[in-house]
C-alpha cells in the first residue's frame, strides 16, 4: 500500500510536468524570437615580444584577388606562436566592419601546428567554416590568403593543411576542397593568376 | 493495491501526453504564390484560430507596393489600387469601396495581416485580375500560369510511365520501396481530371496527385524500385524500373574511382539509350538536398546551375556537339558519382557549372592537382587522375577566356581546389557564372544564360578538332 501523501505528491508533480510541456509547446509555436547564436569575440592572450614588420596577404572580393599589406605586430619568439599570431592578425582584418572579404562572426584560428618540416596545419573553429560564404572564388580567396600569409612570414613552409574544429572537412563552404594539402608553390601561381 | 494501479496508470498516461506535446512540433505553415512575375512562398501565422498572411509581403514581388501605419490604421497602396484597414476590425475599404473580411484585420509591428480565406476575394480587387486559390493546400495562382500534365504507361519490354508537362518542371524526387515521390514546390502544377491515376501495368499500377502546405506532389506506385529521368528540357519525366534505366557503365581502364553508380539523373536514361559518343559532358553542380550557395533568399545555386547547364547543352547541340548532362533534374549526386559517370563516357571535354552572387562575369577554373599521387599498374591515382589532361584543360580554359574577353564579358581564369575536376580523365574546366551588371536576378534571365551558353559553345566548337584529337 502506497501512502496517500506520496500518491498526491506524485500526481501534483506530474501535473506540473504536463503544464510545463504545454507551456514549452506554446513557446515553440510562437517562435517569434529567434535565438541568436552565442557569440563572443575570440579572446587571445596578448602576444608578447618585439614588434615586427610582417606581410599579410589580404583577400579583396571586389577585384577577386589578394593584396600584400604590411603590418607591425608584436610576435613571440616561438615559431608556432608566431604562426598563430599571424593568423589572428589576418582574421582581425576580415572580422572588421570594413573588411574587403568579410568572414562570419566568431571565426577564429584555434591553433597552428608546425608538425613536420615544411608542413603547417591550421586548425580553425567551426564558426569559421559554418559561417563562411559559399562560392568557388570566395572560398579560394580565404584559403589562398591563409596559405600565402603563413608561408610568406614563416620560412620553410611548403605545404598547408586546413582543419575545422580539429577535424578534416570535405569543403570550406561547399566548394574549396579541404581534404588534401595545399602546395605553397601551386598557391603562389594561383595568386598570380588572380591578378588582373 | 488499487491506489498503486491507478498511480502507475496516471504516470503512464501523463508521460505519454507530455511526450506527444513536446515532440509533435507543428510543421511551419506556408502559402505558395505562382505568378508570371515570380513564384514564392510566405509564412502563414495563426490568429484566433484562423490562418493569416502578410498582405504587403504577398503583393511585394508582384508590383510597386507601399504601406503606412498610423496608430491602429494601416494604409496600403499597390500600383493604382488603395486599401484602408484597421487593427481588430473586419471592415476594410478597397478603392473607396467598403467590404468585410471573414476575420479581423491584424496589425503587428507595422505588418498588416489578413485572413487567408479572404485572399481570393481581396486580391482580385487589388491586382485587377482573377486569381485561383487552393485554400486547403495554400496554393495561389495569379493569372494564366498553371502547368498541366498527362501521364501514360508505355508497356514495352521495359514498361515506363511517361509524364508530359506543359512547361519545364524541376521537382525534388525521393524514393522508398514501392514508391517514387515527386514534390513540386516552385511549379504551378495543377491536378489532372482525376487525382488518382490507374494504369494497365503490373510494374507501375497507379499514381496519385495531392497538394499540401504550398506544394504539389505526385506519388507513383511501383512493384519494383523506380527511377526518374528528365528529357525534353524538363518537360518530360520518364519513370521506369531501376534495372531497365540504370546505365551499363563500361569499365574504366585508366582510373580507379570509387565504384558508386549515379542513382538518378538524366544521364542514366541517356546512357541506357545506347553507345552515343558525347563530345561534352556538362555537370550542373549541387542538386537535391545539396543546394549550393544561397544566391538570394529565394535563389539557390543548384537551380541556377541547372538552368545554365541546360542552356549550354542547347547551344552545344545547336553546333552539332553531342552533349550529356550529368543531372537534368533536382537530383543529388556525389562528386565521385559525377566523375565516375563522366569518365565512363570519355568525353572531349567536361564542363562543371557553378554560380555565384559575388562579382560580375565569369570565373574559369582548372584543377589544382595535388603534387603527390602515384599510378599503380593500370590504375591512376583517383586524386590526381586529371594530371595527364591538365595541359589540355588549361588550353580549353584559355580558349574560353579569350572568347569571353572578345565578347567583353569580365573573365578570370585560374586553378582551384575544386572537386571533381582532379578526378576527371578528360580536359576539365569549371565555370562559375557571376551576375551581369544588372545584378543577381540576371542569373535567371534567359538572355544572360543564352549569352554565357553561346560564348562557351562557340569557343568549344572552335577547338573541337583539338579536343577530339586529345581523346
Amino acid at each position: 500500500m502506497i501512502p496517500r501523501q506520496l500518491v498526491i505528491g506524485t500526481a501534483v508533480m506530474l501535473t506540473i510536468a504536463l503544464g510545463m510541456a504545454i507551456y514549452v509547446r506554446r513557446l515553440g509555436k510562437r517562435a517569434a524570437v529567434q535565438e541568436l547564436p552565442a557569440y563572443s569575440q575570440p579572446v587571445a592572450p596578448p602576444a608578447s615580444g618585439p614588434t615586427e614588420q610582417i606581410t599579410l596577404y589580404v583577400a579583396y572580393d571586389d577585384p577577386g584577388m589578394l593584396r600584400a599589406q604590411g603590418a607591425k605586430i608584436p610576435l613571440p619568439a616561438g615559431r608556432q606562436e608566431r604562426a598563430e599570431e599571424l593568423m589572428r592578425a589576418l582574421l582581425a582584418i576580415y572580422l572588421d566592419k570594413s573588411s574587403p572579404h568579410p568572414l562570419g562572426a566568431g571565426s577564429e584560428v584555434r591553433s597552428v601546428y608546425l608538425v613536420d618540416p615544411g608542413l603547417a596545419v591550421i586548425d580553425t573553429n567551426a564558426a569559421f567554416a559554418d559561417s563562411h560564404r559559399s562560392g568557388v572564388l570566395v572560398e579560394e580567396l580565404t584559403v589562398a590568403s591563409l596559405v600565402e600569409t603563413l608561408s610568406a612570414n614563416i620560412p620553410g613552409i611548403n605545404r598547408v593543411k586546413i582543419l575545422v574544429d580539429g577535424k578534416s572537412r570535405d569543403t570550406l563552404a561547399g566548394h574549396a576542397d579541404l581534404t588534401g594539402f595545399f602546395d605553397v608553390s601551386q598557391m603562389n601561381q594561383v595568386v598570380g593568376q588572380m591578378q588582373p | 493495491m488499487r491506489w498503486s494501479k491507478r498511480l502507475w496508470f496516471s504516470i503512464f498516461a501523463l508521460l505519454l501526453v507530455s511526450a506527444f506535446l513536446l515532440y509533435s512540433a507543428p510543421t511551419e505553415k506556408k502559402i505558395t504564390v505562382y505568378s508570371n512575375a515570380a513564384n514564392y512562398s510566405l509564412p502563414v501565422s495563426e490568429h484566433g484560430g484562423q490562418d493569416y498572411v502578410g498582405l504587403f509581403e504577398l503583393l511585394e514581388p508582384l508590383g510597386s507596393v507601399s504601406a503606412k501605419s498610423d496608430g491602429s490604421k494601416w494604409k496600403l497602396h499597390y500600383n493604382n489600387a488603395d486599401g484602408e484597414f484597421q487593427n481588430g476590425k473586419k471592415k476594410i475599404r478597397i478603392n473607396g469601396r467598403d467590404m468585410n473580411l471573414p476575420g479581423n484585420f491584424v496589425l503587428e509591428a507595422g505588418r498588416g495581416q489578413v485572413p487567408l480565406s479572404s485572399v481570393s476575394t481581396l486580391l482580385p480587387l487589388l491586382l485587377g485580375g482573377p486569381v485561383t486559390f487552393h485554400e486547403n493546400s495554400r496554393r495561389l495562382f495569379i493569372g494564366e500560369v498553371a502547368v498541366h500534365f498527362t501521364a501514360q504507361v508505355n508497356n514495352g519490354a521495359a514498361p515506363a510511365l511517361v509524364m508530359n508537362f506543359t512547361s519545364p518542371v524541376n521537382p525534388s524526387i525521393s524514393t522508398e520501396p514501392g514508391k517514387l515521390r515527386m514534390t513540386f514546390t516552385h511549379e504551378p502544377l495543377v491536378p489532372p481530371g482525376s487525382q488518382t491515376l490507374t494504369f494497365d501495368s503490373k510494374v507501375i499500377p497507379s499514381a496519385k496527385y495531392s497538394e499540401d502546405n504550398g506544394a504539389a506532389q505526385i506519388e507513383i506506385d511501383g512493384t519494383v524500385p523506380l527511377f526518374a529521368s528528365f528529357s525534353n528540357d524538363g518537360r518530360t519525366i520518364t519513370v521506369s524500373a531501376v534495372a531497365a534505366a540504370m546505365p551499363q557503365v563500361p569499365t574504366v581502364q585508366r582510373a580507379a574511382p570509387p565504384a558508386n553508380l549515379p542513382s538518378a539523373g538524366a544521364a542514366g536514361a541517356a546512357a541506357a539509350a545506347g553507345p552515343r559518343r558525347y563530345f561534352a559532358v556538362v555537370d550542373a553542380a549541387h542538386g537535391g538536398n545539396e543546394r549550393g550557395a544561397a544566391l538570394t533568399d529565394q535563389i539557390a545555386e543548384k537551380d541556377v546551375t541547372l538552368a545554365f547547364a541546360r542552356r549550354l547543352r542547347m547551344e552545344l547541340e545547336a553546333r552539332g556537339l553531342a552533349t550529356l548532362l550529368v543531372r537534368d533534374g533536382d537530383t543529388a549526386m556525389t562528386l565521385d558519382q559525377r566523375a565516375n559517370l563522366t569518365n565512363s563516357t570519355h568525353p572531349g571535354i567536361y564542363i562543371c557549372v557553378h554560380a555565384t552572387s559575388q562579382g560580375t562575369g565569369v570565373h574559369l577554373y582548372t584543377a589544382m592537382v595535388p603534387a603527390v599521387g602515384q599510378a599503380r599498374g593500370p590504375f591512376l591515382d583517383w586524386d590526381t587522375a586529371q594530371s595527364t589532361f591538365l595541359t589540355n584543360s588549361q588550353s580549353a580554359e584559355s580558349v574560353l577566356a579569350a572568347e569571353f574577353s572578345r565578347r567583353q564579358i569580365a573573365v578570370k581564369a585560374m586553378a582551384a581546389p575544386l572537386r571533381p575536376l582532379n578526378n576527371i580523365i578528360a580536359p576539365a574546366v569549371a565555370i562559375e557564372v557571376a551576375p551581369s551588371s544588372a545584378g543577381v536576378s540576371s542569373l535567371l534571365l534567359p538572355d544572360y544564360q543564352q549569352l554565357i551558353g553561346a560564348t562557351v559553345a562557340t569557343a568549344l566548337a572552335g577547338s573541337r578538332d583539338k579536343l577530339e584529337a586529345a581523346r
